[in-house]
């Protein structure tokens, strides 16, 4: 592939999804007047979603999804062992996704209410870097196309890749949206990273923190407003909880 | 000609979701011919239990990535008429708008994408750009149009942002309506190109009788609620889904499977065009008439066709949604509530075909019990029968290995299935 009088290599690239909905797999096909170049970087090499042909020589694989069964575990080891490059790709495998909900309950009982009397194996959920090293996280509930997009082109000229680290409030503020705290409604934009360009919260409706902790928050400043405001403990717990992205900060809760 | 054959397709390719068939032949007879949802399910009917009713709609959008707005609306219907809240009608328009930008995505998705290829004898569409440009630039016109009008409807095209209990959270811009508009009419000419394509095929010959069930209004093309209808002559209110749907389990399957008349049932566009033949628009109408497509249609690999179909009456109807949206004066998107107790089903037409989502609320307004039916559900029993019956007939009639498989592959394809939202 030639660009700018330069020579690149196309991405040997994969794609494979575990325990999801494949929406962020969907936006690799997304994005449809970008579509032909961003596909001119990858040679895709297996993504079974789109394509028959299955090989198993790739150097990059995008990994979507949680892990919740032995056999994903197993699969799951196998791309490790051919990438060179191991995205987790989607909140799903960064964090365990909405599908760590499932978690509170104890082992088994999800699966006995939903199929009784039939044996349907559900493992605790677990998300990707908790079984196998990861390289790469691209986060987002789904993932922006536009970050994949810049990632892919860096991935190919061999440049550096950095996700914002700033919170989305920024880009909120960016667009000239009013502060939904000031609307009355808890927002996790003050602690969530950015690189989503406030999209929920143009849309008027809180952010549910899907691309996890910015870096260096202040999660006690961030409890203590919401205490100051007045504002709903259960509803807090329940934003908290809902992409299971702020785990590390648990215990920190009142 | 006695022969053995074994056909085991671990992970079928180009659906979505993960399902395996397995195929059997000993002394020129099939013996078995199988089709195993092997997904990992994810128990959202449980995880939705205690969640604020309000927030549920940001949940089970999550069901399914291609399908997201289908489920938020099926939930926010759901809990609406439970909690008695009646949407304003710039709400119901945008959301109606909501539903055409996702069926027209998914299905051209399913069209050019996963279909295509198979007719076309390649691996993916990614040959097909080189060797039907035309086509391919005019699937990818109609798939950005309907990703388009998901995200000026709902912020975003895939898990929606601004489809709320009680209306929205915001409304369509002005200035985005009227480009839409302007990108609906002019993408009409890539229909053309699609049927163009799409008439020239070999559509396998061969029909299964079945029962089809679909959502019914009367007097539009079904989208969101109506009664629960079926060829075979049912007639269901929404909340009655459960006489509709007979859900049950089997072992091997972590999809459940559905009934009513007969052994199986069929939803989804060919479904919905059987039923509601007379409201499509006359456009949609003549391009089913080229196709050869009448009501009732009993041809499985029909539904793809039915589909394109779906998608003329789409662009058309679209046209006059945004129309309706831009001449409203009214400001008010959102009705007010107070979370209270009740029970109700909301049913809506999804891509694949109807979908069902009933909940049930307590007096603060938490979900107490959830239950999601989900199109592929539906057709897991008829993809089964649909897989023997085709397998059979081609094995008796003497086809290569390759061919039964290409077959029994196609005829899965034809449904379209959503896996991981029929593992929810």
């Amino acid at each position: 592939m030639k660009a700018r009088g330069f020579t690149f290599e196309k991405l040997k690239f994969a794609s494979f999804d575990f325990t999801c909905c494949e929406g962020c797999q969907l936006q690799l096909a997304n994005r449809e007047s970008a579509l032909p170049d961003f596909l001119g970087l990858l040679d895709i090499r297996n993504f079974r979603e789109i394509s028959s042909e299955r090989h198993d020589d790739y150097d990059i694989a995008f990994v979507e999804g949680s892990i919740s069964r032995q056999d994903e575990i197993a699969r799951l080891e196998a791309i490790r062992r051919q990438a060179k490059i191991l995205v987790a790709f989607g909140t799903c495998a960064c964090f365990g996704g909405v599908n760590s909900l499932k978690n509170r309950l104890a082992d088994g009982e999800a699966a006995a209410e939903v199929y009784p009397g039939m044996q349907v194996e559900s493992l605790p959920v677990r998300k990707i870097s908790d079984i196998v090293k990861v390289d790469l996280s691209i986060p987002g509930c789904p993932v922006t196309k536009e970050e994949v997009e810049r990632i892919a082109v860096s991935l190919v000229t061999g440049s550096l890749i950095a996700l914002p680290k700033y919170p989305v409030c920024m880009e909120c503020k960016a667009r000239l949206n009013t502060c939904l705290f000031d609307l009355g409604e808890i927002c996790l934009g003050p602690i969530t990273r950015a690189g989503c360009d406030a999209v929920c919260t143009t849309g008027k409706t809180a952010c549910l923190g899907c691309r996890g902790p910015a870096e260096d928050i202040n999660m006690p400043a961030f409890l203590e407003l919401v205490k100051e405001r007045g504002l709903s403990q259960s509803d807090l717990k329940e934003k908290l909880g809902f992409y299971n992205a702020f785990e590390a900060f648990a215990a920190n809760e009142t | 000609m006695k022969r053995d054959l074994e056909i085991d397709i671990h992970h079928l390719t180009r659906v979505e979701g993960h399902a395996d068939i397995t195929i059997r032949v000993k002394d020129g007879k099939l013996i078995e011919a199988r089709w195993s949802v092997v997904e990992t399910p994810r128990f959202f009917e449980v995880m939705v239990k205690g969640m604020s009713a309000e927030r549920v709609p940001f949940l089970t959008s999550r069901i399914c990535g291609i399908c997201s707005i289908s489920h938020a609306l099926a939930s926010i219907r759901a809990l609406e008429r439970a909690m008695e809240i009646e949407p304003p009608a710039a709400a119901i328009t945008t959301r109606l708008l909501a539903m055409h930008g996702e069926t027209l995505q998914s299905h051209a998705l399913h069209l050019f994408f996963l279909a295509a290829p198979d007719f076309a004898g390649t691996g993916s569409v990614l040959p097909l750009m080189q060797s039907h440009p035309g086509l391919v630039r005019a699937g990818l016109q109609l798939k950005e149009l309907g990703n388009k009008i998901s995200e000026v409807t709902t912020g975003r095209c895939t898990h929606p942002v601004s489809l709320v209990l009680g209306g929205l959270s915001k409304a369509p811009e002005r200035g985005h309506l009227e480009r839409l508009l302007a990108m609906i009419r002019e993408r009409k000419a890539a229909l053309d190109i699609a049927a163009d394509f799409f008439s020239t095929l070999h559509i396998p010959d061969f029909a299964r009788e079945t029962e089809f069930i679909s959502l019914s209004n009367g007097s539009s093309y079904p989208s969101i609620g109506g009664k629960l209808v079926s060829s075979d002559g049912v007639r269901r209110e929404e909340n009655d889904y459960l006489q509709m749907t007979n859900e049950y389990a089997l072992e091997g399957s972590t999809s459940k499977f559905t009934r009513l008349s007969r052994a199986s049932s069929a939803a989804g566009a060919l479904a919905r065009f059987n039923n509601n033949f007379a409201l499509l628009h006359p456009l949609a109408q003549n391009v089913a008439e080229r196709f050869g497509l009448k009501p009732v249609c009993h041809n499985p690999f029909m539904n793809t066709l039915a589909q394109l179909v779906e998608c003329v009456h789409i662009l058309q109807d679209a046209e006059e949604l945004v129309q309706a949206l831009l001449e409203m004066r009214s400001a008010d998107i959102r009705t007010p509530f107070k979370p209270k107790a009740g029970a109700a089903t909301g049913a809506v037409e999804a891509p694949r075909g109807i979908l069902y989502h009933h909940m049930e609320t307590d007096d603060n307004g938490k979900v107490v019990k959830a239950d999601c039916i989900i199109p592929t559900t539906q057709n897991n029993a008829n993809i089964h029968l649909d897989l023997q019956a085709i397998a059979g007939r081609a094995v008796a009639e003497g086809k290569t290995d390759s061919e039964i498989q290409m077959l029994c592959e196609m005829v899965v394809r034809s449904y379209d299935p959503c896996i991981s939202c029929s593992v929810h």
